[in-house]
């Protein structure tokens, strides 16, 4: 994440003014309509990017919002006799709208669902425009003042509107990729729930980009009408049209700023020429070219051919990016004092979950102080995750009730309860696999800071804390375990949480690295955060935690300080077995 | 004939004749569903296989004169068994050289466990074929015409004198041979030694392998008998229905609408899938304007993503 700056938007004009010559240049009209068209689903592509290409989720329904941009523009012309100069951004609110109207529904539904989902709407939207009697609307031409109705008997024109529209297209896709819009997309993308968990509000961000994405689609779809003069419900609602969104973007490279432009200025002339030349003889040469670029693109380049390229230059050029440093052992962890205030931060009562018939949290109650370190420990499927599922919004309750500084946190979503200030860590590591460590982080600091730009220093900062400043530009996918533990650490207090879950943040390191982690939490916990550590390896345990609680086939079995804990008869049997009992007894 | 008669008798043909078709839904969608189940993979060209099967159909009939040998009612039967075993070999080949790159295996543990190639791939694949078969087929809707595609068996009358039910000929044909095959495949796979490599690939992969299975060998028998099940069912559609080389679009929602009904990776939920659907789309014309059949399978479909994705008959839930 870097800000908008320079360069990139000198690149957008570049190739505008680039594509201008060649378009004032060439005078052959059916040259005219390919640039124009080329510039067509540019748009389209960077519609279809900004939503899918960031979000991950696949969207076959694209071409939902270009026909109702196409049919908004071309209904107002006819029937209101409203210009398209009003008529496209009018067909963009629509796309805004129906982006909605799609998105909120079908947001519940995951992976392919999603997909198959989305292929449903333009279809359904295909046999009601025929229904209603519109399959073939011609655009009506208006002689007695063409321009004021955007028609242009010198074609050019349209070249010149349609790059207009791709240069905002683009800079609005620019700008959510320099943003945290664009880097909470990808968050979202790569673990939804670590985003949730962070503070990411997954749906509010799906929608925003949906949204967005209707409203270029919608404005494309509007001046396709108007530079075609005429609209059917299959030209605009139908599968080839999604189909090429998607195709041009793949193709160029999905995710990236200028892939939708690059597979663009590839594949729509060369079908559109083979069509020409060959359509009467061939006539679906187009579609096999479009389908053939993208089993080649899946196959030999599934990143697209623009970060292909660049991979291939970078390699060229030889700079192997070099591993950063290793993490510094801590010292032995002195854990410097605590002062544990008697006020309540959290407050669990009666809390229960099941699953099916296996109760998974039953009747649990405690309180956590200010300050406090508290351990819950407890053999294996004890409840202990489902506990931490359950503060942080990822499960409802089936009974009970939480209040996080007096408040009630059941019902709430897990990116407001991050808001409120609970940070969470989990026991299978969720990072943001092919995000640098240094986003990892940021995205977590989005919640805190309004501002990006704070909210890098924040990330820095709390990348400084837990001692991963060396690896901040590393690649997340590529860290050690024990960095990736400090990773979801300061992912986690970058958001400045009041109270942070640490679940299992132990598990799986080597004695050394349980020291260095150890000593982090502790210099945290001196920093007067208060912390709930999940462990069952006691030995930690009782040198971190100033109380433990000891949760058992879901419910709690004991609770005090760990020197107390650990006689316990009932926590030695839960955890040893009945014979151990008898044994410690002597 | 008094009204509520008229209606008895509209309901009556529409939830026969939804059983007709819905029945040959049922066994496309089996199809789709058995390549899913095994091999978790959306096929997005599985109506491009269809297409296929209608087209196998047609020129087996026509070529080999099955008509003139075999009789109105055996020699579509034949012809579209012979389209079946050819796409069979269509899929068997696609799997070895595209799709084995992108399923299975190579994509275990993958980010999303590979979806999104996985749709691209088949997504292109149906833009390939279904261009290319305009390429080879041309433009203009063919049909297979039997003495049977007119013709119907009356059953009745069943209430008062006029209240009866008729089933086209060619439908009920397509019918007895959908049961037939979909009953085939269900012994195929609880009974015999290659059903139930299929099952266990289906059901863990991993496990299959460290058993001595030959997961990428049971994907590929899965694509291929897919492929060949929903291309026989469009050979039995071919018989009634005109099609030309972008029917695939028209039925591949179909299929997916079956599939997710009858809950995705249950082969039997998705042959009750297909038929409710082939009720559905039946029964809607008693309310809709034909026009928007389809329309009303769309937002069935939708509705049941929404309300209940593990589908209604699938216990196969896949979760967040």
């Amino acid at each position: 994440m870097t800000g908008l700056r320079g360069r990139p938007i000198l690149a957008i004009f570049a190739f505008a003014a680039a594509y201008l010559a060649v378009g004032l240049v060439v005078r052959n009209q059916y040259y005219q309509l390919i640039l124009t068209l080329v510039l067509v689903w540019a748009i389209m592509g960077v519609s279809w990017n900004v939503f899918s290409g960031y979000s991950g989720l696949v969207s076959f329904g694209h071409a939902s919002f270009f026909g109702l941009g196409a049919y908004t523009v071309t209904l107002l012309l006819v029937k209101l006799d409203i210009t398209p100069w009003i008529g496209i951004p009018v067909g963009m609110l629509v796309g805004v709208a129906a982006g909605v109207l799609i998105g909120y529904p079908t947001f519940r539904l995951r992976g392919v669902y999603f997909a198959l989902a989305m292929l449903a709407y333009p279809l359904a939207l295909l046999y009601i425009f025929e229904w209603l009697g519109y399959q073939e609307v011609p655009l009506p031409m208006k002689r007695e003042a063409p321009a004021a109705y955007m028609q242009f008997s010198d074609h050019r024109a349209y070249v010149v509107i349609a790059l207009a529209m791709l240069i905002a297209a683009l800079l609005v896709s620019l700008r959510i990729e320099r943003s945290r819009f664009g880097l909470s997309l990808t968050a979202i993308k790569q673990n939804e729930w670590a985003a949730e968990a962070s503070g990411i509000n997954a749906l509010r961000w799906k929608l925003k980009a949906i949204m967005v994405s209707g409203a270029i689609a919608a404005g494309a779809g509007g001046f396709y009408a108007v530079v075609l003069l005429i609209v059917t419900p299959s030209t605009v609602f139908g599968m080839l049209t999604s189909a090429q969104a998607l195709i041009v973007t793949l193709f160029g490279g999905v995710a990236t700023v200028w892939g939708p432009v690059a597979g663009s200025v590839i594949l729509i002339p060369l079908a559109e020429i083979l069509h020409a030349e060959l359509g009467d003889k061939i006539p679906g040469i187009n579609g096999v070219i479009f389908g053939a670029a993208i089993v080649l693109v899946v196959l030999v380049a599934p990143e697209g051919v623009l970060p292909k390229l660049r991979d291939a230059l970078a390699r060229r050029r030889g700079n192997g990016a070099a591993r950063p440093g290793v993490v510094e052992p801590a010292a032995a962890a002195v854990m410097p004092p605590r002062s544990p205030t008697s006020e309540v931060l959290l407050r669990v009562a009666n809390l229960s979950r099941s699953f099916g018939g296996l109760r998974a949290v039953q009747d649990v109650s405690f309180e956590v102080r200010k300050g406090e370190v508290l351990g819950i420990i407890g053999p294996n499927g004890a409840g202990k995750t489902t506990l931490f599922n359950v503060l942080n919004g990822f499960i409802r309750p089936h009974a009970g009730e939480v209040l996080f500084e007096g408040r009630p946190l059941i019902g709430l979503k897990p990116s407001d309860v991050c808001a409120l200030g609970i940070g969470r860590t989990f026991q299978v590591m969720r990072p943001f696999p092919r995000m640098s460590v240094m986003d990892n982080v940021v995205v977590g600091a989005f919640v805190a800071e309004r501002d990006d730009k704070r909210a890098l220093a924040a990330a820095r900062e709390a990348l400084e804390r837990v001692g991963l400043t060396a690896q901040a530009d590393a690649i997340a996918g590529g860290l050690t375990t024990l960095e990736l533990r400090l990773m979801e650490l300061a992912r986690a207090i970058a958001s400045r949480p009041k109270l942070l879950l640490a679940d299992e943040t132990l598990a799986g390191l080597g004695s050394q690295e349980i020291d260095t982690l150890l000593a982090r939490l502790a210099a945290l916990a001196g920093n007067g955060l208060t912390i709930v550590i999940i462990e069952h390896t006691m030995r930690a345990m009782v040198r971190l935690a100033d109380r433990l609680l000891v949760l058992d086939h879901g419910a709690v079995i004991a609770e005090g300080r760990p020197q107390d804990v650990t006689r316990d008869a009932k926590v030695i049997e839960a955890y040893l077995g009945k014979r151990w009992l008898a044994r410690a007894a002597h | 004939m008094s009204s509520s008669l008229v209606i008895l008798e509209n309901v009556l043909q529409g939830l026969t004749a939804g059983i007709l078709i819905g029945s040959v839904y049922a066994l496309m969608c089996v199809g789709l569903g058995l390549i899913f189940g095994v091999m978790r993979v959306i096929n997005f060209a599985q109506g491009e296989f269809l297409m296929l099967g209608m087209y196998g159909t047609l020129y087996a009939y026509t070529w080999l004169a099955l008509g003139r040998f075999l009789g109105p009612y055996v020699g579509p039967i034949v012809g579209a068994v012979l389209a079946g075993i050819a796409v069979y070999f269509v899929g068997i080949l696609l799997h070895r050289y595209l799709l084995a790159r992108v399923t299975g295996a190579k994509v275990a543990g993958s980010e999303g466990e590979g979806h999104y190639p996985q749709l691209i791939l088949t997504l292109g694949l149906s833009l390939i074929i279904s261009n290319a078969g305009l390429i080879f087929f041309g433009s203009t809707p063919e049909n297979i015409r039997t003495p049977l595609s007119a013709s119907a068996w009356e059953i009745g009358p069943l209430a008062a004198d006029h209240v009866s039910v008729f089933l086209n000929k060619a439908r009920s044909v397509a019918f007895l041979v959908s049961v037939g095959v979909a009953i085939a495949l269900f012994l195929f796979i609880t009974r015999t030694r290659i059903g139930k490599m299929l099952r266990a690939a289906a059901d863990n992969p991993e496990a299959a392998t460290y058993m001595g299975i030959d997961v990428e060998r049971a994907h590929r028998i899965a694509f291929g008998l897919g492929c060949a099940i929903t291309a026989l069912a469009g050979g039995l559609v071919a018989t009634y229905y005109p099609f030309q080389p972008y029917v695939g679009l028209e039925f591949v929602i179909i299929m997916y609408a079956g599939v997710v009904l009858g809950g995705m990776g249950s082969i039997g939920g998705a042959f009750w899938g297909g038929l409710t659907i082939g009720l559905v789309q039946q029964l809607s014309t008693l309310v809709l304007p034909t026009q928007l059949q389809n329309t009303a399978i769309f937002v069935v479909f939708l509705l049941i993503m929404m309300l209940r994705p593990e589908g209604l008959f699938g216990r196969n839930v896949e979760r967040a």
